[in-house]
């Protein structure tokens, strides 16, 4: 097991590297560099442009040098946490990205352990108790939950929330947490707002989740390993989750690594209507200016945790199947 | 000689299943007896509803699946259980099942779960049915593993199933079976997935184990080669109904129904230099949802006699010596 892990982690290396040579070219898409974004602004305020000034500042930041050397320069700088200054912004990326990601990691496992802890025994039921009235409910809410767009959704909670209580339900906190320091009813008071995002984000996962997990249980129910154990004597409960429940988990632990990138698509539209401080509209912003050292970034770093989530998907289907383990 | 006593009484067992193309009869009005310790084989050709018979036994019938008439009587002690009775997710049968019948499945590969090695899934139901700690179970897991001829037992429990050989596995799964000492033994083609060199161990093994071991077994299989190896009396199966039961010289000797002659002929026979024409039956199984009224083999049957075997369904007739036959070739008027 641990040397499986260890292969795993090995492999992650060159793919990281390929990542990395993507993000690169997404920042190098644009012509021109940053000084000659500079030159505009300089020429937009009507000041003096130095042609010499410009070539040894672009001496000064290896601007000149061919792009093979930037390229290992930027890998160097990342490693070192530096991942340049956004142009839009002016401020450097790293704390751009900093500020935000946490929120989109906080409702990305938020609305990952809802969709979960709420689509595994439904799918549960429904594949245990196929066609019965109880099947048919979820099913109905399944498909509504699947068909209805987040931002929607989000509209309506906050609709029906703020008819209900008075209050907005927008944003991670309230006012007077807004800026106040880590304590503990700050964080009860992010629970209280965590909920509706999570809710928002997952509810599609949910539902779709659902849906496999019936189909793959159902499956699951049919093989002869079934009857086997029932004719040793075990009974229902016990049979279904030794034997059918932990293979028919296997798909459902697979997706583990793509709930990330797929959250920040999705929470891009919610996080607008609801307020909240996520990556996603600062990454539609970084690429709507043009902002490529921003955009890069987030490329790089959403690529480097959806192969975390790989890792920890196959790991945790490594753990579920021992067939898997011997592979690489 | 005295006749052992009586472990199992099937009578008149009848097991349908209910889907949208309609009613399947898989087993439709089948009856036999077992004694302590006999071997009894089913025979038949896939879909007569061999396997259903067994399933039904063991009130494991897959969920379209239902009993609808019959009574299956397991005789323990003195006393007597109908099995079609019993809340097929109740207690009683569940101590039954593994404990006191217990079961040998056609795809080892399938009837072991992947994901967990052999001697988790054996000790499992040594716990289930016996008193014991884990490491007792284990205990008598690599010792049960031993006697069915698994090599190296010790090292073999921390087996996963898909690292062991066909052979191997079906050792394990007999293992798994007899771990609990059961009074009767159903194997359902025992011998059907694995190589045929294998095939001749396995039927040794099962044969020395049922003698050692003095249970009763049931083998269930459309090699008739298996059954005259190892089984005292054998239940001929056709479309759902037992059509010939007798003792196994007999059926082999003195074949009374004609599905039973046939099915005899269409065996090929092995050495002697002489070069032999198969006989097979004429015709296909029908479809089970359509059922030919009357005697279900009359459409393929050589002996048909018009107007009798298309209309009435014959009875079942006592011969001499236990031999039993549902034809109107033996009905005496």
């Amino acid at each position: 097991m641990w040397s499986f892990i260890l292969r795993r982690i090995l492999l992650m290396v060159p793919t990281l590297f390929v990542v990395s040579v993507i993000s690169f070219v997404i920042i190098e898409a644009p012509p021109g560099d940053f000084m000659d974004s500079y030159v505009n602004a300089l020429l937009q305020e009507q000041e003096a442009v130095d042609p010499a000034e410009i070539a040894s500042l672009r001496m000064r930041y290896g601007l000149d040098a061919p792009t093979y050397v930037r390229y290992f320069r930027w890998l160097g700088n990342i490693m070192q946490g530096n991942l340049g200054r956004s142009l839009e912004w002016n401020q450097p990326v790293s704390k751009l990205i900093a500020d935000r990601l946490p929120w989109s990691l906080a409702i990305s496992v938020a609305s990952f352990f809802l969709a979960y802890a709420i689509a595994i025994p439904i799918g549960l039921y429904s594949a245990t108790r196929q066609y019965s009235l109880g099947d048919y409910f979820f099913t109905l809410i399944g498909f509504v939950g699947l068909a209805t767009p987040n931002f929607l959704l989000a509209l309506l909670i906050l609709w029906y929330y703020f008819v209900a209580t008075g209050n907005v339900a927008v944003g991670l906190f309230s006012d007077e947490y807004l800026i106040a320091p880590w304590s503990f009813a700050k964080f009860i008071d992010l629970l209280k707002h965590l909920w509706l995002p999570a809710l928002v984000v997952g509810t599609a996962g949910t539902a779709g989740l659902i849906r496999v997990m019936r189909a793959n249980l159902l499956d699951e129910l049919e093989r002869p390993y079934v009857m086997v154990a029932r004719s040793k004597g075990l009974s229902e409960g016990k049979l279904l989750v030794k034997y059918p429940f932990r293979i028919a988990m296997n798909p459902v632990a697979s997706t583990i690594g793509w709930t990330l990138p797929t959250l920040v698509n999705g929470e891009l539209l919610a996080s607008l209507v609801l307020g909240l401080p996520t990556i996603a509209p600062l990454f539609v912003g970084a690429l709507l200016s043009q902002d490529m050292f921003l955009a890069g970034s987030v490329v790089m770093i959403l690529s480097t945790l959806t192969l975390v989530g790989t890792l920890l998907s196959d790991i945790v289907l490594a753990w579920l199947d021992p067939r898997i383990r011997g592979a690489i | 000689m005295t006749q052992a006593p009586l472990l199992l009484s099937v009578d008149n067992l009848a097991t349908h299943f209910f889907s949208q193309e309609g009613i399947l009869e898989a087993v439709d009005g089948v009856s036999f007896d077992i004694h302590a310790g006999e071997a009894l084989g089913i025979a038949g050709e896939s879909g007569c509803g061999k396997s259903v018979t067994a399933q039904s036994i063991l009130r494991i019938v897959p969920k379209n699946g239902k009993i609808v008439m019959g009574e299956i009587s397991l005789f323990q002690n003195g006393e007597s259980v109908d099995l079609v009775q019993l809340d097929d997710r109740g207690q009683e049968i569940r101590q039954i099942r593994g404990g006191e019948i217990a079961m040998v499945f056609q795809e080892p590969m399938a009837a072991f779960s992947m994901v967990y090695t052999i001697g988790n899934q054996i000790t499992e139901v040594i716990r289930l049915h016996q008193d014991c700690s884990q490491n007792e179970a284990r205990e008598r897991a690599i010792e049960m593993l031993g006697r069915v001829g698994m090599p190296k037992p010790e090292q073999t429990i921390d087996a996963y199933p898909f690292a062991l050989s066909g052979g191997m596995r079906q050792r394990a799964m007999i293992a798994m079976a007899l771990s609990c000492h059961p009074a009767l033994l159903i194997a359902d083609e025992p011998t059907t997935a694995v190589d045929v060199t294998i095939q001749a161990q396995v039927l040794e093994l099962m044969k020395d184990l049922q003698r050692d071991m003095g249970m009763a077994l049931i083998v269930i299989t459309h090699d008739l080669a298996v059954i005259s190896e190892l089984c005292d009396r054998v239940m001929i199966m056709y479309l759902g109904k037992d059509v010939e039961s007798a003792p196994a010289d007999v059926i082999f000797r003195d074949p009374k129904h004609p599905y039973t002659v046939g099915l005899l002929r269409s065996v090929p026979e092995l050495g002697e230099g002489h070069s032999q024409e198969l006989d097979p039956i004429t015709g296909s199984v029908p479809s089970p949802y359509r059922r030919p009224a009357g005697c279900p083999f009359h459409p393929r049957c050589p002996e048909f006699i018009p107007d009798v075997c298309d209309v009435h369904l014959p009875p079942q007739i006592e011969l001499a010596g236990g031999h039993r036959v549902r034809c109107h070739l033996y009905v005496q008027d």
